[in-house]
């Protein structure tokens, strides 16, 4: 077996490390959206909205059903088809839109699982006051939920950053992209994908150690 | 709070599947009155409150306060905001709102319910916290209150709302035997306002002290109703009398 080259490891790094914010940014941006669009998918299954919800558990269904990496192929190439207008759409949106739908419906599980871990008494005494549906969310359900679901969406977090990994095969060149690029010229593959192994691993750790203080700060809330 | 405000309750039925838990209950209630609910366990009594307050939807029945109508047969969902906006409920288990502090759960109410700006909301809450004796507590979350404190914050959290007939579901019921004084304290006080109030209680004493009538449930009906002294001491029912031999 041939030796690693650790001086072309070393050398790879920071070039690898450029490319960290473009990761981090996809991530980030599908996560906002995957939120905002899992907390309406949950709500809407929690009111058993008539054909609305019948919708939302198909589209569940089929993103939870189906591999990321076949849908982020279907949005690459068949949403140019649908909407003419776009007669192409760059690797990165399809991702990130790839991504956010991808997760939201995992994620649309796990926050309808914490709406309805909500004491019922919260909701009793919100509607004793006389409080519309909407406000009886937004002010008292959803803050308490999120505290029940924040362990597992950071989990979906941490996920969804390795998952950008993934755009590389629509062209974007991101860690995973970059890191093919500089081998092809060097032909020191294991070595570059070394470098990017090492790179997310770093970049979770750091996650899951502010997950941790988060957590332990969340056991705290409500108790002063 | 509208003094001339009469309530009344007319032909209520609740059933939970096949067990009739409120058999037609007809009750008035003049305004200022406060009137006290007994009878033994599993006999409706607390449904029929969560009825007058559409936390149980009942089946048929007209819940009448002041000028609002609220019929089951056409109830709307506007009519059940505005019924609840003009009764307010003191849970068993206090049901305080745990993301919120004492303040705020005060305030909730007030600012998101009745449009009452902030400030004018605190204001209000202070002189409540003050009047149930938690002003230091206004930071505090449920979590951090015992248990007797907490149901006071219930209850001033009810006040707050100057409802016109308040609802208390077994207030004390839940509660450490030591932080039961208090709250009765607190809700003798709210009578002496002349609060018009329902309460479902076992505190038969507390029940012959502050109630004008009494009311007697049993099997899902009202079988026997009348001044304190009439109840407790010259029953004419004898469902009655065995419940109160029973308790007594």
């Amino acid at each position: 077996m041939q030796g690693i080259d650790w001086a072309y490891m070393a050398e790879l790094a920071p070039i690898i490390l450029r490319y960290v914010p473009l990761t981090l940014t996809m991530a980030s941006i599908a996560m906002v959206c995957a939120l905002v669009l899992s907390v309406l998918l949950a709500i809407i299954r929690i009111q058993r909205v008539p054909v609305v919800d019948w919708a939302v558990g198909l589209f569940i269904s089929f993103f939870r059903g189906t591999p990321l990496l076949v849908q982020l192929f279907l949005f690459y190439y068949g949403l140019p088809r649908i909407f003419a207008s776009l007669t192409q759409i760059d690797g990165i949106t399809a991702a990130i839109i790839g991504l956010t739908l991808h997760f939201s419906a995992y994620m649309a599980e796990s926050i309808r699982g914490a709406i309805l871990g909500v004491d019922r008494s919260q909701w009793e005494a919100a509607e004793s006051l006389g409080m519309t549906r909407a406000r009886m969310l937004r002010r008292i359900i959803l803050p308490q939920a999120a505290r029940i679901a924040a362990p597992t969406l950071l989990n979906y977090f941490i996920d969804m950053i390795k998952s950008t990994s993934l755009a590389f095969t629509l062209g974007v060149t991101e860690m995973m992209g970059a890191a093919q690029k500089e081998a092809a010229g060097s032909f020191l593959y294991l070595e570059a994908f070394l470098v990017v192994a090492l790179m997310y691993w770093i970049i979770v750790e750091a996650l899951s150690f502010v997950q941790r203080i988060l957590e332990r700060r969340m056991q705290r809330a409500f108790q002063r | 709070m509208n003094a001339d405000c009469e309530i009344s309750v007319t032909g209520l039925r609740k059933s939970f599947g096949p067990l009739t838990v409120l058999n037609g209950i007809d009750l008035r209630l003049k305004a200022g009155e406060r009137v006290a609910i007994i009878g033994p366990s599993g006999t409706g009594k607390s449904t029929l409150l969560r009825c007058m307050n559409y936390l149980d939807r009942p089946e048929a029945g007209v819940i009448r306060i002041g000028d609002l109508t609220v019929d089951a047969a056409t109830v709307t969902r506007q009519q059940i905001l505005a019924l609840r906006r003009r009764t307010s409920f003191v849970f068993q288990h206090y049901a305080l709102f745990a993301n919120k502090t004492a303040r705020e759960n005060i305030t909730e109410g007030l600012i998101g319910v009745r449009g009452i700006p902030l400030a004018e909301a605190n204001r209000r809450a202070d002189r409540i916290l003050a009047d149930i004796g938690l002003s230091d507590k206004a930071g505090s979350y449920p979590a951090a209150l015992s248990g007797g404190q907490q149901q006071r914050v219930g209850i001033g959290r009810a006040m707050a709302m100057e409802s016109d007939l308040m609802l208390f579901d077994e207030p004390t019921s839940a509660l450490d035997p030591e932080w039961v004084g208090e709250v009765l304290d607190l809700i003798r006080r709210v009578a002496d306002g002349r609060q018009t109030m329902l309460i479902v209680t076992h505190e038969m004493q507390f029940a012959r002290e502050i109630a004008d009538r009494i009311v007697f449930m049993e099997g899902g009906r009202i079988v026997e109703q009348g001044p304190p002294a009439q109840i407790f001491d010259n029953p004419r029912d004898e469902r009655t009398r065995a419940f109160l031999r029973r308790v007594g």
